[in-house]
């Protein structure tokens, strides 16, 4: 993509995973073309798992909702699990009172979380992920 | 007072009132008696002892009489505010204190026709007098009682609010919310609120939602809860809630709200033990301590 700005979203790689983080809230335009580098690098990459961090929004509409869910499944399309982490609590409510409900994406709740969730996947089977993080995490 | 000039009905237009209080002060114990037997007759505040009643007819008739004196409205308030806050407590009814003061009234009203009978264009201004006053009583006495009782009911709603829902770390990464009490939408969207941000300062995976001491739910709080569980979700916890009753079963059942994804658990101890299952931990009796 050539029309660079400030950066709103840094993709940064973590060993065979991306971490995607958004900064800023973003609009449909800004959104498509986070969509559109993401998957991008998923295969320049080479990455099996992709973390998306929105902590620092605080508000997500219908179409952000959506398109983090379709990327999601691209990414899986493409041979990387995505979990999205640090949905704020008001963020969580606003997004299922719009309808979009957990389910269709892993969720949890900040980045170390999703690391160890898709740490625990990639050990178990990766795609069987219509839970959020269940198996245990701590040994006794 | 100008009780020589009484026979003839030229008394001052200022000097009515006070010729009235005071003829009121003068029959207190007859017309307080015959107020209190209107009152037993109407069957009106039967929650009192006879006792009660005669000390409260004699209180409420002072006052109502010096209230007719001053006229200042401000006295006319507190009066009436007293009257509420002594008579609240004692279960009685609005229609009662509406009742009593309008009985004191035409109580009182009827003593006049009979002192002034003779002179009718005399009674007609001492009616004028009386009856605005008696009126003003009246009223303010209507409104600061059902002032007092929203201000009670008001009173009852913060403290229920304040006791409201406490969001409880039990283990690490592990909260209970237990709930007591009828949730209505208000309670329901705070529960939403202190559980989101729980889950956000104690970083918890799973959280507990105890619903034992919740009497019943209506459709609107049934699904708010459905949906501050996918939001629990969507912040990385598993909700487990416990404690459903048959009642609310049947209900939730019934009004068809999607509870498919939930994950339920009949009562708190099952709840706690698989929160523990699914973070791992394994409690176990130290051997020789206990056996049960």
């Amino acid at each position: 993509m050539s029309d660079t700005g400030p950066a709103l979203v840094s993709i940064l790689r973590q060993g065979s995973y991306l971490v995607a983080s958004v900064h800023t809230a973003l609009d449909d335009t800004q959104m498509l073309r986070f969509q559109h580098d993401l998957v991008e690098r998923i295969g320049t990459d080479r990455a099996t798992g992709v973390i998306i961090d929105v902590a620092a929004l605080d508000v997500l509409d219908s179409f952000g909702s959506m398109t983090l869910r379709r990327i999601a499944e691209m990414a899986r399309l493409r041979g990387a699990e995505t979990v999205i982490v640090g949905i704020q609590p008001d963020v969580a409510f606003a997004m299922v009172r719009l309808g979009m409900g957990p389910g269709e994406v892993p969720t949890a709740l900040d980045l170390e979380e999703g690391l160890t969730y898709l740490n625990g996947h990639r050990d178990g089977q990766p795609g069987s992920a219509d839970r959020p993080p269940r198996r245990p995490q701590r040994r006794p | 007072m100008n009780d020589e000039n009484r026979p003839q009905g030229d008394v001052d237009e200022d000097q009515l009132l006070p010729q009235l209080v005071a003829h009121l002060r003068e029959h207190r114990a007859k017309l307080r008696d015959e107020w209190a037997s209107r009152i037993r007759e109407a069957h009106l505040l039967e929650a009192m002892s006879a006792q009660e009643m005669a000390a409260e007819t004699t209180s409420v008739y002072d006052n109502y009489v010096e209230v007719l004196e001053t006229g200042s409205v401000e006295a006319l308030q507190h009066y009436a505010r007293d009257l509420s806050e002594r008579i609240i407590p004692r279960g009685v009814e609005t229609h009662e204190v509406v009742g009593i003061v309008l009985l004191l009234r035409d109580v009182l009203a009827r003593s006049l026709f009979e002192k002034y009978q003779n002179d009718f264009a005399l009674l007609n201004r001492v009616l004028d007098a009386y009856e605005p006053a008696a009126n003003r009583i009246a009223n303010t006495v209507a409104v600061s009682f059902v002032e007092e009782r929203e201000r009670v009911i008001r009173q009852q709603q913060d403290a229920i609010r304040e006791l409201s829902t406490p969001v409880l770390p039990v283990r690490e990464r592990l909260l209970i919310l237990p709930i007591i009490g009828s949730l209505d939408g208000e309670r329901a969207r705070q529960l939403t609120e202190q559980l989101l941000n729980g889950i956000r300062t104690h970083r918890a995976k799973v959280v507990v939602i105890d619903i034992t001491g919740a009497p019943d739910v209506d459709q609107t709080v049934a699904n708010h809860l459905v949906q501050t569980v996918d939001a629990s979700r969507l912040m990385g916890a598993s909700v487990i809630i416990t404690g459903l009753s048959p009642k609310i079963a049947q209900t939730l059942v019934t009004i068809g709200v999607d509870l498919s994804k939930m994950n339920t658990i009949g009562d708190l101890q099952g709840g706690l033990e698989e929160a523990e299952r699914l973070l791992g931990y394994h409690v176990s009796t130290e051997e020789g301590i206990t056996s049960s």
